[in-house]
C-alpha cells in the first residue's frame, strides 16, 4: 500500500471499516467457495476443509503480523514523540531537521522504506563478541516504523499547535519555563486528542504488513502463497486470498469502531 | 514622594509594521487602581502584555518594582511572580482540576511547600467564593466560576501587582457581577491594579485614575470623577457617549 503523495495540511488518512464491508465479505467468501466446490474434481477434499486443514499455519503467520505491527508502533511512536516534540523547538536547525525527517519517511512509499532496510541493515550485528543475528522479520519491522514515526511526529505536532495560544500565554505569565509549559501543561492535553488518530495510525499500519511477504518474511500472506503453491488447485486461490482478507477484518474492524467511538467522546466535550 | 510601583515611560510596540503603542507613559502607585479604557485595537491589552514581558517593547523604559523589564537579562521569573494576569478567555488548564489550577504554579514554579500551598489555595478559592468547587474542572465551571478561579490562580503566586485583560469581556451578564465583586475586594485590600476594561460603571466606581486610549496613545487620563463628567478631548468624549 502506498500512501497518496500529499502536500501542505494533509487530511490524515482514516481508515474506517464498516460492518457492511464486513457483510460483503462473507457474501464474496461464500460465494468464492460455492464457486470454487464448484470447479473441484470429484475425489479431491472440499473448499472448506482445505482451507481449515490450512488455517494453523496461516494463524502462526497471521501472530507474525500482528507482533510486526506491535512492535512497529511501538518504535514508530517512541520515536515519533520525541521528533514531534522538535518540529517545535526554538533552535531552527532542530526544528528544521525534524521537519524534513518527518517530511521524507512520511512521503515515501512504504515498500520503498521496506526495501531500504532489508537491503542497508545488517543480517548479523556484533554486540560485544557475541554474534547476533538480525532476522528478516525485525529488519522489516524496523522499516514499517519508520513511516510511523513519520506519522506520530506529525500527530504530535498538530496536536501541539491544536492547543489555544491562550494556554501557552498564561503559563508563561505563571513563570512556568517553556519546558515546563510544554510537559506539564500542553502535552497531557495532548494524549487524549492523540488518542483516536493514533489508533487509526495502527489500523493503516496492521493491514500494511502484509507488505513484508514481498521481503520474504513468512507473515500470513507468505503462507497463504505457500499453501497456494503445496495445493496446486487454482479453485483454491480466490477463497483463500478472501479468507485472508477477513482475518485481518476481523482483527481491525474493532480498533476502528473503539477510535469512532472515542473520537465521538471526545468530540462532545 | 514614593517611587511608583510601576513606571511606564515612552514605550513603543510595534507588530509587523502596525504600531500598536506609540509613546504611553503611566505610573502606577503601590496600592492604586487604574483603568484603561479605549475603543478596541487602541493598543490595551498590548499595554498590559508589556507590564510582564509577554510582549516584548521596541522602545522605551517599564520600570516594576524597580525593575527594568526592557532588559535583555531581565530575570522573568523574579517579575512574573510579582505580576499576577487575568485573561479575557480565563485559559485555565483544562486537565486539571480547580485547586490543581491554583496550586499548580507555587508548587511547580516558586517550588514551595505542597502542604503550605494546597492551604492557601483553599482559602483563595474561598475568597472567590468558591468553596465546594475545588475538584471540579473547568469544563464544569460556568464562566464566571472559571474567571474567579484564574484570578485565584494569579493571586496564589502572592504578586504585588495585578494585571486584568478585559476579564469580564467574554461572561454573561449574570456571571459579570460576582467577578467584579472579586476584583473590587481586591482593590480594597489594597492591591494594584492595572484593569483594562469595557465596564464604564465599574471603573468610574473602582478606579483611582482612569486612562483613555486610542490608536496607542493616551489621548486623556484623570480621576475618574472628572473624566467621566468633564472629559475634555473631542475623542474620548465621542467614545464615552456611544459607550454610557
Amino acid at each position: 500500500m502506498l500512501l497518496p503523495f500529499r502536500l501542505a495540511r494533509p487530511a490524515e488518512p482514516v481508515f474506517s471499516p464498516t460492518a457492511r464491508w464486513g457483510l460483503m465479505l462473507i457474501v464474496l467468501f461464500a460465494l468464492s467457495v460455492g464457486a470454487a466446490e464448484a470447479q473441484t474434481s470429484a475425489g479431491q477434499p472440499g473448499i472448506l476443509a482445505t482451507i481449515w486443514k490450512w488455517t494453523p499455519l496461516l494463524a502462526q503467520g497471521f501472530a507474525l503480523n500482528i507482533a510486526i505491527s506491535f512492535l512497529a508502533m511501538a518504535i514508530g511512536t517512541a520515536a515519533g514523540v520525541p521528533l514531534g516534540i522538535c518540529q517545535i523547538s526554538l533552535l531552527p536547525p532542530l526544528r528544521g531537521g525534524s521537519w524534513f525527517v518527518t517530511q521524507f519517511f512520511r512521503n515515501s512509499p512504504w515498500l520503498v522504506l521496506l526495501f531500504y532496510c532489508m537491503l542497508l541493515l545488517p543480517f548479523e550485528v556484533n554486540i560485544a563478541g557475541h554474534i547476533v543475528p538480525i532476522p528478516g522479520w525485525i529488519k522489516s519491522t524496523v522499516g514499517l516504523s519508520l513511516p510511523v514515526m513519520a506519522n506520530m511526529s506529525e500527530l504530535v505536532r498538530g496536536a501541539i499547535r491544536s492547543i489555544p495560544a491562550g494556554q501557552w500565554e498564561a503559563a508563561d505569565a505563571l513563570a512556568f519555563s517553556r519546558r515546563q509549559i510544554l510537559w506539564m501543561i500542553i502535552l497531557p492535553q495532548c494524549v487524549k486528542r492523540m488518542t483516536p488518530p493514533w489508533m487509526n495510525l495502527y489500523a493503516i499500519l496492521t493491514v500494511a504488513t502484509p507488505l513484508c511477504s514481498v521481503v520474504g518474511v513468512s507473515e500470513a500472506m507468505t503462507l497463504t502463497r505457500d499453501a497456494l503453491a503445496s495445493e496446486a488447485r487454482n479453485e483454491l486461490l480466490v477463497p483463500m486470498y478472501l479468507y485472508l482478507l477477513a482475518a485481518f477484518f476481523v482483527y481491525c474492524y474493532p480498533i476502528a469502531r473503539a477510535t469512532q467511538a472515542l473520537e465521538k467522546k471526545f468530540a462532545v466535550k | 514622594m514614593t517611587e511608583p510601583l510601576i513606571r511606564i515611560q515612552d514605550i513603543h510596540k510595534s507588530f509587523a509594521k502596525v504600531e500598536v503603542l506609540s509613546g504611553i507613559s503611566m505610573d502606577v502607585a503601590k496600592g492604586e487602581v487604574v483603568c484603561v479604557i479605549g475603543p478596541s485595537g487602541s493598543g490595551k491589552s498590548t499595554l498590559l502584555r508589556c507590564v510582564n514581558a509577554l510582549v516584548p517593547i521596541d522602545k522605551g523604559s517599564i520600570v516594576v518594582d524597580g525593575q527594568e523589564v526592557h532588559d535583555p537579562k531581565l530575570d522573568k521569573l523574579a517579575l512574573r511572580r510579582k505580576v499576577g494576569m487575568v485573561f479575557q478567555q480565563y485559559n485555565l488548564f483544562p486537565h486539571k482540576t480547580a485547586l490543581e489550577n491554583v496550586m499548580m504554579a507555587p508548587v511547580h514554579v516558586l517550588k514551595q511547600d505542597k502542604k503550605e500551598v494546597e492551604a492557601r489555595a483553599r482559602g483563595l478559592i474561598k475568597k472567590v467564593r468558591l468553596e465546594g468547587k475545588e475538584s471540579s474542572y473547568p469544563g464544569e465551571l460556568s464562566g464566571g466560576q472559571q474567571q474567579r478561579v484564574a484570578i485565584a490562580r494569579s493571586l496564589a503566586m502572592q504578586p504585588e501587582v495585578m494585571l486584568f485583560d478585559e476579564v469580564t469581556a467574554a461572561l454573561d451578564p449574570e456571571t459579570v457581577k460576582e467577578v467584579l465583586l472579586a476584583i473590587r475586594e481586591l482593590a480594597e485590600e489594597g492591591m494594584t491594579c492595572m484593569i483594562v476594561t469595557h465596564e464604564m460603571g465599574f471603573a468610574r466606581e473602582i478606579a483611582g485614575h482612569v486612562y483613555f486610549t486610542d490608536r496607542g496613545v493616551i489621548v486623556e487620563h484623570g480621576p475618574p470623577k472628572e473624566f467621566f463628567s468633564g472629559a475634555k478631548d473631542p475623542r474620548t468624549r465621542q467614545f464615552l457617549s456611544q459607550i454610557l
